[in-house]
C-alpha cells in the first residue's frame, strides 16, 4: 500500500482526498500558493508545501514544481484531484520517469482521449455510438438529402466556419434540407466568407449523461451506473443525480458496457467518465471522457457504498478491484448541489471575498454530505474556480432525496459575498425538475430572464410566521430579565401580528422556548426549535415537519430566507399594528439614473465628467475589485447630471458613481 | 360623586382629542402618528402615567383667549421601556401646530426636573412649529428655560430626541444638546434659519429636505445619529437604544440575560488582509465581540472612517469605537474626531466601558483639514480618551501611526487593558515615510531606500516593540479577544478613578 499521498491540488478535492488518505492510513501532503497559505486543506494534511504565487499558472500548474514537493517530503503517490494537472499526459509520465505513482489512469489512455477528434474515433472503433453526421464534402442539395435520410431526422445543417447561432439550420424533413440546405450555404458564404457545410444528426431535448468506469492494472473495467447532469448554466454543472430519472436499466447496460468496452480499447485504469449526451428517444451518443475523479463523483459514491478515491489509491497501489459487475448495486437516490459564489439576483455574477459567515448544514451520515475547502473566514479568490462546496444528499427516493436537499440547502448559513443557494432551492422545488423532466437547456428555459427569488409557498410562509413568532416569544422573554425594572417587565401579551413583506397575519402564541403553540387563523400549530436570539438558523419543526430558516437581523425586524426566497418579517404588537396603517409606504427611488459600483472596489479612473453627454455603451468609469479593472459602461444614452464619486475612492457595492439627467 | 367622576372621563376624552379629529387625521395623512399614538409605540402598553393633561395657557392676546385645548400642545408624563423607568414630553402638532407656549414649555420642564430628580432617561418626542408666536417673548423664554435644564441634565440622565415633524429655529437646540437624535427621513427637518430666509440672505435656492432633513443631518452635518424610514421604525430603535443605557450617571448599565459564549472565533484569524494596503470591514469583528452579534451603531453613514455605537459583552453594555479600514483607510480627521469625542465622553458621563478597535494610519493631511481646524477637533477626542475614568481597553489589529496612536486610546491615556493582535504595526509612520526621512541623503538610491525600508518593517512592523516598552500588555490572538474582552472587562467592574478636582475642565470646543 501507498504510504504518503501528496495532492496536487486545492480547495474541496483536497480536503476530501486527505479525509479518504486518513482513513486509510496513508500520510498526506498538501500544495499550496501564497493565495491559500491559511486554507482549510493545508491546515488538513499531515505536511504542506509552498509552490508559488497565488496564479494556477505559476503554482498549481507547475509539474516541476509537484514533482519536487513530492521528492521533498518523501511522497510515493500523486492524486491530481480534477483540473490543474489531472488530465495533462506529460505530468502524469513525469511523474512516473520519477518513481512517483500518478493514481489515475495511464498517460496514454489521458492522451488518446484528450483528443477530441481522436476519442470520437476511438471510440467509434471501439462499439461505441458517437453522434451520426457527415464529415467531408458535400456535392449538392440532393447529395445533402441523401446523408439526411441515412442519419435520420431531425439533423442539423452547419456552416463549417459558423458561431454563435449563426449559419444553423434544423431540418425535420427532407423539404426542410432541399430549402435549408441552400440557404445555409450562402449564409455561410456571405457570413464567414466559407461556403462548406456539414450535416449531423439533431439531438432533440438533450440530457447530459455520464457513465462512471472504474478499472485495474489486470485488465478487470467496471461501470457504477450514470449520473444526470442536465443541469447546466452555461454548460457549467450545477445539479447532478445518481441514476438518472430517465435511464431505464436497458439503456444503463447498453451504456455502462459500451462505456467498458472503450475503456478497455485505451488501456484504462482508474476512475473515469464517459460523457454521453442523450436524447428524447433515449438515443445515446458519446461526447467525450474524462480521464479524472470527476467534480460531481459524490452521488456515485452514495448509490454504490464505494469511496472511489479509495478505490483509485487500491488501484494506484496495484490491487485487483475487489468487486464485479454484478456485485455493484444501485441503492437510493442521490443528488448534488453545486454551491457557487455567484450572485444569481445579479445575473450570476461571480462574487468574490471573504465569508464572514459559513455555517454549512449538519453532515448525517449517508444523508447529508457538505465537501468543501473553506470555513468561516476563509477567502474566495479571483484565482480559482468559484465553487464554495458541494452539497450532497441521499434517500431511498429522489423526491426525498430533493426534500433533503432542500432543506439541507435551508441550513446553510453564507454571508459576506454572493453566492446560489436560493437558485439551488427553487430549482429543487422547481415542478419540471421534480418530474425528471429536464434537458441541458433547463435552466436557460424556466429562468430566460434571470432569478429574482423562488416562489414562496403557502407551507413556508406559514413556517415563516410561526418562526417569527417565536422568535418574538424568545426575545420578549429574554429582554423581560433586563436589571433595573419597576414593576416588572413589558405586557405585550400572546397576540401579535406578522408581518411578511406586505401581508399581515394575527397570530396568537403560548408556550416558551423550546416549545410552543401557535394560533394561525383556525388552525393550532406545535412548534419546536432551540433558536436563541443571535442564531443565524432557525430551526426545528412546526406541525411535525422540519423547518429551517435563515434569520438576518435587521435594524427593525428580521430578514427570514427559506426555501430560496427571502422576506422582510415584522412582528407587532396589535396596538402597533393598527397604528402601522398610517404609515406611508416609500415608493423606492428611480436608480436607473444613476450608476452604481457593482462591486466594491476602487475608482481607478472616471471617464466622464458632469454635463457631458454619453452613448449606450459608452465607457463611464473603471473599478478595480481585486486587481481586476472593471470597464462600467453606460446602459443607454443621456447626459451626466453629476459625478459623486472621485478617482481614487473605494466604494461599497451599490454606492453612486455618478447620476444622470 | 358619579356625576363627578363622569365629569373627569369626559375632560380626559377631550384632552385626548388634542386639536381635534380634522387635524388628528391631517396629521396621519402626512404619514405622522399623534402625540399619544407615538407614546403607545415608544413606551411598555399600559405603562404610561401623565402628567399635566389640564394644563392651560395663559395668553389673552390675539384670540388665543378664546382658543384653549388642555394640554397646550404636549403630552407630558412617565412611563417604562422594557420595565425602565423613563420620562417623556411629546409635542401635538394638533394643538396650534405643537407650537411652544410658556406654559407647554413649563410642562416639559416639569418631567426633566423629576427626571433628574429621581434620575431616569427623557426622551422628547419633537414635532412643533416653533414658538407661539402670540406669545411673544413668553415663548422664547420657554425655550430658555428647556435650554438651561437640558444642560442641567447632560450627564446626569441620558436625554434623547425624536425629530418626528418641523423642528427649526431656536428650538433645534434643545435636542441639539440632548444625547442623541433620531430624525424620521420625509416627515422630519431641523435647521436653524429655513430655506425661505436661507434664499433672501444668501440667494441660495434649497429643499427643506436637502437643508436639514434626516438624511443629510445623518451623513453631512452629523448632527443626527439615525434616520429612520418612519414613526414606528424610529420608536422602536428608540426603545432598542435605551435597552442600552443606564437609567442615569447614578447607576450602572443594565445587563441583560443575553446568548453567547467566550469559544475562540477562529474566523478572527484570517480577519486582516495578507495585503496591509488591502481594506477590511472592521464591523466584522465588532458584531462577533458582540452578545448575539448585536451592535447598535450609532452615525453609520457620517464620519464612516470611525464606528461607534453600542454592543453588550456577557450582558453588559460596551461602547465599541473603532477605525474603519474600509473608509478612507480609517484616517482620523475632523468629523470622525468629533463624532467619536462626542461618543467616548457620553460612555463615559454614564459609566459604560470603552472597547476600541485601532488600525489607523495617521492623522488626515491637507489644507482642507488644517484650515478648517483639525488641531482643535482632533484634540478632542485625545481629550475625550484622556479625561474618561471609566474601564477601558483598547485592541490594536494593525497599523497605529503617529499621534493617531497616541490619541485613540492608548496605554499613555490610562487605558486599562492594551492589546495588540500579532498583525499590529505600532510606529511612528509608516516604514517607507520614516526611511525617506531617516535616510533623506539616500533619497537618489532606490537600494538603500529598500534595504532601509526592510530593515526599518523589520524592527517595528511589529507589536513586540511596544509591548517590550510596557505600552501593550499582551499580544493576543485575533481568536481570542472576546474571551480577552470579557475577561477584562469583568475584572474593570470595580475599577475606581478619579480626575483632579475642578469646576470642569476646558475642553477644546
Amino acid at each position: 500500500m501507498l504510504k504518503k499521498i501528496l495532492i496536487a491540488n486545492r480547495g474541496e478535492i483536497a480536503c476530501r482526498v486527505i479525509k479518504t488518505a486518513r482513513l486509510m492510513g496513508i500520510g498526506t501532503v498538501a500544495v499550496y500558493s501564497d493565495a491559500d497559505a491559511a486554507s482549510l486543506h493545508v491546515r488538513m494534511a499531515d505536511e504542506a508545501v509552498h509552490i508559488g504565487p497565488s496564479a494556477a499558472s505559476e503554482s498549481y500548474l507547475l509539474a516541476d514544481r509537484i514533482i519536487q514537493a513530492c521528492k521533498d517530503t518523501g511522497a510515493d503517490a500523486v492524486h491530481p484531484g480534477y483540473g490543474f494537472l489531472s488530465e495533462r499526459a506529460s505530468f502524469v509520465q513525469a511523474c512516473e520517469d520519477a518513481g512517483i505513482i500518478f493514481i489515475g489512469p495511464p498517460p496514454n489512455a489521458i492522451a488518446a482521449m484528450g483528443d477530441k477528434i481522436e476519442s470520437k474515433k476511438l471510440a467509434r472503433e471501439a462499439g461505441v455510438s458517437v453522434v451520426p453526421g457527415f464529415v467531408g464534402e458535400i456535392e449538392d442539395t440532393d447529395h445533402a438529402v441523401r446523408i439526411a435520410t441515412e442519419i435520420g431526422y431531425p439533423v442539423m445543417m452547419k456552416a463549417s466556419a459558423g458561431g454563435g447561432g449563426k449559419g444553423m439550420r434544423l431540418a425535420y424533413s427532407e423539404a426542410e434540407v432541399r430549402e435549408g440546405f441552400p440557404a445555409t450555404k450562402s449564409e455561410g458564404l456571405n457570413s464567414f466568407g466559407d461556403d462548406r457545410v456539414f450535416i449531423e444528426k439533431f439531438v432533440e431535448d438533450p440530457r447530459h449523461i455520464e457513465i462512471q468506469v472504474l478499472g485495474d492494472k489486470h485488465g478487470n473495467v467496471i461501470y457504477l451506473g450514470e449520473r444526470e447532469c442536465s443541469i447546466q448554466r452555461r454548460h457549467q454543472k450545477v445539479i447532478e443525480e445518481a441514476p438518472s430519472p430517465f435511464v431505464t436499466p436497458e439503456m444503463r447496460k447498453a451504456m455502462g458496457e459500451q462505456a467498458v468496452e472503450l475503456a478497455k480499447a485505451v488501456g484504462y485504469t482508474s476512475a473515469g467518465t464517459v460523457e454521453f449526451i442523450a436524447g428524447s428517444d433515449r438515443g445515446f451518443y458519446f461526447l467525450e471522457m474524462n480521464t479524472r475523479l470527476q467534480v460531481e463523483h459524490p452521488v456515485t459514491e452514495l448509490i454504490t457504498g464505494l469511496d472511489l478515491v479509495e478505490q483509485m489509491i487500491r488501484v494506484a497501489a496495484g490491487e485487483e478491484l475487489s468487486l464485479k459487475q454484478d456485485d455493484v448495486k444501485l441503492d437510493g437516490w442521490a443528488i448534488e448541489s453545486r454551491v457557487y459564489a455567484e450572485d444569481p439576483y445579479r445575473g450570476f455574477l461571480p462574487s468574490i471575498g471573504r465569508l464572514t459567515t459559513y455555517r454549512p448544514p449538519e453532515e448525517r451520515e449517508r444523508e447529508v454530505r457538505v465537501d468543501t475547502g473553506v470555513v468561516e473566514g476563509s477567502e474566495i479568490s479571483m484565482f480559482y474556480d468559484p465553487m464554495i462546496a458541494k452539497l450532497v444528499t441521499w434517500a431511498p427516493t429522489r423526491e426525498e432525496a430533493a426534500a433533503r436537499q432542500l432543506l439541507a440547502l435551508g441550513s446553510y448559513v453564507v454571508r459576506g459575498i454572493g453566492h446560489n443557494i436560493d437558485f439551488l432551492s427553487a430549482v429543487m422545488q422547481h415542478p419540471r425538475f421534480l418530474s425528471g423532466d429536464i434537458t441541458t437547456g433547463f435552466i436557460a428555459e424556466e429562468y430566460p430572464d434571470g432569478f429574482e427569488g423562488a416562489p414562496l409557498t403557502d407551507v413556508q410562509r406559514e413556517q415563516i410566521i410561526a418562526a417569527a413568532a417565536a422568535m418574538q416569544s424568545s426575545r420578549t422573554a429574554r429582554a423581560a430579565g433586563i436589571s433595573g425594572q419597576l414593576n416588572g417587565g413589558a405586557e405585550y401579551g400572546d397576540d401579535w401580528v406578522v408581518v411578511v413583506d406586505d401581508d399581515a397575519v394575527a397570530v396568537s402564541i403560548s408556550g416558551a422556548a423550546p416549545e410552543w403553540d401557535i394560533v394561525i387563523g383556525e388552525r393550532t400549530l406545535s412548534l419546536t426549535s432551540g433558536w436563541q436570539p443571535g442564531d443565524q438558523l432557525f430551526s426545528g419543526s412546526l406541525g411535525g415537519e422540519p423547518v429551517a430558516i435563515e434569520i438576518e437581523r435587521q435594524p427593525v425586524g428580521d430578514r427570514m430566507g427559506i426555501g430560496g426566497s427571502r422576506h422582510d418579517v415584522r412582528v407587532l404588537s396589535p396596538r402597533i399594528f393598527e397604528l402601522s396603517a398610517h404609515m406611508i409606504e416609500k415608493i423606492a427611488p428611480d436608480m436607473s439614473r444613476y450608476l452604481l459600483c457593482p462591486m466594491p472596489g476602487l475608482v481607478v479612473s472616471l471617464k466622464v465628467g458632469e454635463g457631458d453627454k454619453v452613448e449606450a455603451g459608452q465607457a463611464l468609469a473603471v473599478v478595480e475589485a481585486m486587481k481586476m479593472e472593471n470597464i462600467l459602461r453606460a446602459e443607454k444614452s443621456g447626459t451626466v447630471l453629476s459625478v459623486k464619486a472621485e478617482e481614487g475612492q473605494s466604494l461599497a457595492v451599490d454606492e453612486i458613481i455618478m447620476e444622470f439627467e | 360623586m358619579q356625576e363627578v367622576l363622569n365629569q373627569l372621563e369626559e375632560k380626559r376624552e377631550q384632552a385626548r382629542l388634542g386639536g381635534g379629529q380634522r387635524r388628528i387625521d391631517a396629521q396621519h395623512a402626512k404619514g405622522k402618528l399623534t402625540a399619544r399614538e407615538r407614546l403607545d409605540v415608544l413606551l411598555d402598553p399600559g405603562s404610561f402615567e401623565e402628567t399635566g393633561m389640564f394644563v392651560e395657557h395663559n395668553c389673552i392676546d390675539f384670540g388665543m383667549e378664546d382658543q384653549i385645548i388642555p394640554g397646550d400642545g404636549v403630552v407630558t408624563g412617565s412611563g417604562t421601556v422594557n420595565g425602565r423607568l423613563v420620562y417623556v414630553f411629546s409635542q401635538d402638532f394638533t394643538v396650534f401646530g405643537g407650537a411652544l407656549s410658556e406654559r407647554h414649555a413649563e410642562k416639559i420642564c416639569n418631567v426633566m426636573d423629576t427626571a433628574m430628580k429621581v434620575g431616569a432617561p427623557v426622551i422628547g418626542l419633537n414635532d412643533s412649529g416653533g414658538a407661539r408666536i402670540q406669545e411673544g417673548v413668553a415663548s422664547l423664554g420657554g425655550y430658555a428655560e428647556v435650554f438651561q435644564r437640558n444642560v442641567l441634565a447632560s450627564g446626569v440622565v441620558p436625554q434623547l430626541s425624536l425629530i418626528m415633524g418641523p423642528c427649526a429655529g431656536g428650538a433645534v437646540y434643545s435636542p441639539a444638546m440632548t444625547d442623541f437624535i433620531m430624525m424620521v427621513k420625509d416627515s422630519s427637518y431641523m435647521f436653524v434659519t429655513g430655506p425661505d430666509v436661507v434664499k433672501t440672505v444668501t440667494n441660495e435656492v434649497v429643499t427643506q429636505d436637502e437643508l436639514g432633513g434626516a438624511v443629510t443631518h445623518t451623513t453631512k452635518s452629523g448632527v443626527a445619529d439615525l434616520a429612520l424610514e418612519n414613526d414606528i421604525e424610529a420608536l422602536l430603535r428608540a426603545r432598542d437604544l435605551i435597552d442600552f443605557l443606564p437609567l442615569s450617571n447614578r447607576e450602572e448599565p443594565p445587563v441583560m440575560p443575553t446568548v453567547g459564549d467566550l469559544e475562540p472565533d477562529e474566523s478572527l484569524d484570517t480577519l486582516i488582509p495578507d495585503s496591509a494596503n488591502k481594506p477590511y470591514d472592521m464591523h466584522e469583528l465588532i458584531r462577533k465581540i458582540c452578545d448575539e452579534q448585536d451592535f447598535f451603531e450609532l452615525q453609520p453613514a457620517h464620519a464612516a472612517n470611525i464606528i461607534i455605537g453600542f454592543g453588550r459583552v456577557e450582558g453588559h453594555t460596551v461602547g465599541f469605537v473603532a477605525n474603519q479600514p474600509m473608509v478612507q483607510a480609517g484616517v482620523l480627521d475632523i468629523n470622525s474626531s468629533k463624532k467619536a469625542g462626542r461618543f467616548v465622553r457620553f460612555c463615559d458621563a454614564f459609566n459604560i466601558p470603552i472597547v476600541t478597535f485601532v488600525d489607523v494610519p495617521g492623522f488626515l493631511p491637507g489644507t482642507a483639514q488644517e484650515h478648517n481646524g483639525i488641531i482643535k477637533h482632533g484634540a478632542k477626542l485625545l481629550f475625550a480618551y484622556a479625561e474618561a475614568t471609566v474601564p477601558k481597553i483598547t485592541v490594536i489589529t494593525r497599523k497605529a501611526y503617529g499621534g493617531a496612536y497616541d490619541v485613540m486610546a492608548s496605554k499613555h491615556l490610562r487605558g486599562d487593558l492594551n492589546y495588540a493582535w500579532p498583525t499590529a504595526e505600532i510606529a511612528v509612520m509608516g516604514a517607507k515615510g520614516a526611511v525617506e526621512i531617516i535616510f533623506r541623503k539616500d533619497a537618489g538610491d532606490p537600494e538603500t531606500i529598500a534595504e532601509k525600508t526592510k530593515e526599518y518593517e523589520d524592527r517595528f512592523a511589529n507589536p513586540f516593540v511596544a509591548a517590550a516598552k510596557g505600552f501593550i500588555d499582551e499580544v493576543i490572538m485575533p481568536h481570542s479577544t472576546r474571551r480577552r474582552i470579557a475577561m477584562g472587562l469583568r475584572r474593570l467592574r470595580t475599577k475606581e478613578l478619579q480626575n483632579p478636582w475642578k469646576k470642569h475642565d476646558n475642553i477644546p470646543l
